[in-house]
């Protein structure tokens, strides 16, 4: 393939949408196929086809378009009208008013003019609910492999990464390292071979940000992929992805192929000295494998258990050799980086955090979904504008951000900027983009329990203090949950806390008693009402019922 | 390292059971490399449902690699089953978005109802009830992933109906 020839297959696809009079778009995110979206399209295929129109409107299938609370989603492409709960008999309604009489079906209407769309900046989504994510002539068609066109035929590799550093961008894993200064030390790192790794091991319960642009726009994230190879030096690349997203796997191993078919991946592409190749390695269900020695490990087929740092995997890596690992957005941003130019990028969002982060916002909340936001917005932004409040309309209480190695962030900072350094001061993390949000009936304990069982069975058993203080603290919170525990407790509980996250090996123990630190931080009265003694201890006469900490 | 009783390609398996020749397939396709042990495993489970011993030990002398290592990395990862299922499987999610919707309500009527806690099938082996971190459907909250069906938006008494459904259903006959 050379540049022309894929701006030839660009035209071509162009033509073909254009020979369409309308074309629409079914959301087929994990989302919406749980609320019936194939049904959905099905009804579309026969009324359309009752009518005679299905040589005209084409019906295809799409990434996410957002709004997953309310799907089915289904929008008419011509004049970009989407729709909201589709069934078979709305998607009856829509052919019969909208495509042939031109009248829009107002029931089923979204407006698209509300804050929960005019809020958003989309980058990294920009493709995701536009195109067919089966169809790598459609993302051809909207610009795509254009920027690995440039990178092999006009940028040399140290361009590319000076282009990255430039921009500003940081890794969107969630700890926000700098991901030019990482391209510049792993191609600068010495071996005979270096790999490539995008980490899909997207573990963080409540986080769907990476499934849905691997499920909206994977070829983005191969041409990411590409590219950073590319820039490194790097002829191999794996996706680590998790195995309870068969449809994400399913739509990479299609673009896989198709990238393949037309010699955008494998040898000599564009004609230049680059062969890049890309496997998947599927996860078995370990949150720990988001570590990123740990996943290095389970690519090589062991356990995955993580060991000390450093050596760092951009020295050594998979089978000791020099390593990227970058997560999922963080490959989605680099095509538009190449294509519109660091300054562009940089210009999003703060100076020290450019660009955009995807969210997944859920819990008690109007709009759940997927969002896309500039960062240095306020929280009270999403929450409110886009998020549209509460879902029980009672008072906002706190929004959890960064899962299990996260936490929470109480009303008094609704107005906290949301990038890396601000949610740092606050307590919490970034994160991958989970954003859970809780009303006034949520119980802080509880919610710190929950995440405090999870790192207790998720940890992985190579260190003491992580195997064994996620256990002791998670007896003391249910101790406490259950009105049994004492001031003592309290303390311990905090103590525990701080040996944990100084002493342990890897992130998931460091960062495991941050929930319960920012609930203690900011709730702390929760737990308060919750011991059976006051402050002082008072040793009982009838021995029953005061020493229960014993 | 070397098992001496290892031959160099997958020989098919002594009892005859074709099923061992489509695995072979897939761990001829990673060239019987030890490193391909996770992607071997999941391939052995979409055959056989799940890892029993004898699947392990074919497993490791394939790959040319101690058994204790394939044993170890299948009990390691939760993905990988080494108890058959029941006839039916109910994924209840418990993700923070659906334990912050009450999960852990339906979690516990459903252990009351069918007499078994999640991680365990039931006693007439109809129903495995299984836990899952996040299917990553959160906008559906609480979910269940029941039969590979995700079904969203449930409540204790919503899933209890699905839950009386599967069991009323008449045993298929496996053909």
């Amino acid at each position: 393939m050379t540049v022309e020839e894929l701006r030839e297959v660009a035209e071509k696809e162009v033509a073909r949408q254009k020979e369409y009079k309308h074309r629409v778009l079914y959301c087929s995110a994990a989302g919406c196929v749980s609320c019936g979206s194939d049904a959905t399209k099905a009804a579309f295929r026969n009324s359309l086809k009752e009518k005679g129109l299905d040589k005209e409107i084409e019906v295809l299938g799409t990434g996410c378009m957002g709004l997953c609370g309310q799907g089915p989603l289904v929008k008419v492409h011509s004049d970009d009208s989407l729709y909201e709960r589709v069934d078979a008999e709305a998607a009856k309604k829509i052919v019969e008013e909208h495509i042939v009489n031109g009248r829009k079906v107002e029931e089923n209407l979204i407006d698209t003019s509300a804050p929960f769309f005019s809020s958003q900046k989309k980058v990294v989504l920009e493709n995701c609910g536009k195109i067919n994510a089966e169809s790598i002539e459609e993302y051809i068609a909207v610009g795509g492999y254009e920027a690995l066109a440039k990178c092999l035929t006009e940028l040399q590799p140290i361009e590319v990464i000076e282009t990255v550093r430039k921009s500003g961008l940081r890794g969107r894993g969630g700890a926000g390292y700098p991901t030019g200064l990482k391209w510049g030390i792993v191609s600068k790192a010495k071996g005979e071979q270096k790999y490539l790794i995008c980490n899909a091991d997207e573990g963080d319960p409540g986080a769907f940000m990476d499934r849905s642009v691997l499920e909206g726009d994977p070829h983005r994230i191969l041409e990411g992929m590409a590219i950073a190879g590319y820039a490194i030096g790097a002829t191999q690349g794996f996706i680590y992805i998790r195995a309870e997203y068969p449809l994400a796997i399913e739509r990479l191993k299609l673009a896989i192929k198709q990238a393949e078919r037309l010699g955008l991946l494998g040898n000599r592409i564009f004609e230049s000295q680059f062969n890049f190749r890309i496997d998947l390695r599927i996860g078995a269900g370990a949150f720990v494998c988001g570590e990123e020695t740990a996943l290095l490990r389970s690519i090589e087929g062991r356990r995955g258990r993580p060991r000390p740092r450093p050596p760092y995997p951009s020295e050594k890596g998979l089978w000791g050799m020099p390593t990227l690992i970058n997560n999922v957005e963080t490959y989605a941003n680099v095509a538009p980086i190449i294509n519109r130019g660091s300054e562009w990028f940089a210009s999003i969002g703060t100076p020290k955090s450019a660009g955009t982060k995807v969210f997944a916002l859920a819990g008690n909340i109007k709009n759940t979904g997927l969002i896309e936001v500039p960062m240095g917005v306020p929280l009270r932004t999403i929450i409110f504008d886009i998020g549209g409040g509460t879902l029980s309309g009672t008072e906002f209480k706190a929004a959890q951000t960064g899962g299990p190695s996260g936490g929470c962030i109480p009303k008094e900072f609704l107005d906290l900027p949301v990038d890396y350094e601000s949610l740092a001061t606050v307590g919490s993390i970034m994160g991958s983009g989970g954003m859970i949000v809780m009303d006034s009936t949520s119980n802080m304990v509880e919610v710190a329990k929950y995440f405090m069982e999870f790192c207790k069975d998720e940890s992985c058993g190579k260190c003491i203090p992580c195997r064994v203080g996620t256990v002791h603290i998670h007896g003391l919170l249910d101790k406490i949950s259950k009105k049994q525990a004492t001031q003592d407790d309290l303390a311990l509980l905090e103590e525990f806390c701080v040996t944990v996250m100084k002493t342990s090996l890897c992130g998931l123990g460091q960062s495991a008693p941050n929930p319960v630190r920012s609930t203690l931080k900011f709730f702390r009265d929760e737990y308060e009402q919750l011991l059976s003694k006051p402050l002082t201890f008072v040793p009982s006469s009838n021995g029953n019922g005061s020493d229960k900490h014993a | 390292m070397a098992d001496p009783t290892t031959s160099k390609s997958p020989a098919g398996h002594p009892s005859g059971d074709n099923r061992f020749k489509l695995l072979d397939r897939t761990i001829t396709k990673y060239h019987s490399r030890g490193d391909a042990l996770i992607e071997v495993l999941h391939a052995a489970q979409g055959i056989f449902g799940f890892l029993e011993n004898d699947l392990l030990i074919y497993v490791a002398r394939a790959l040319r690699l101690p058994l204790s290592t394939v044993y170890g990395v299948a009990t390691f990862y939760h993905f990988f089953r080494l108890k058959p299922k029941g006839e039916h499987t109910f994924v209840l999610c418990m993700g923070t978005a659906c334990y912050v919707k009450g999960a852990a309500g339906i979690q516990k009527a459903v252990e009351e109802h069918c007499q078994c806690k999640f991680g365990e099938t039931t006693a007439d082996n109809k129903i495995s009830l299984i836990q899952a971190r996040c299917v990553g459907s959160c906008g559906l909250a609480p979910v269940a992933v029941i039969d590979d069906n995700v079904a969203g938006k449930l409540t204790s008494e919503t899933a209890l109906n699905r839950i009386k459904q599967m069991q009323s259903t008449a045993t298929e006959v496996v053909a």
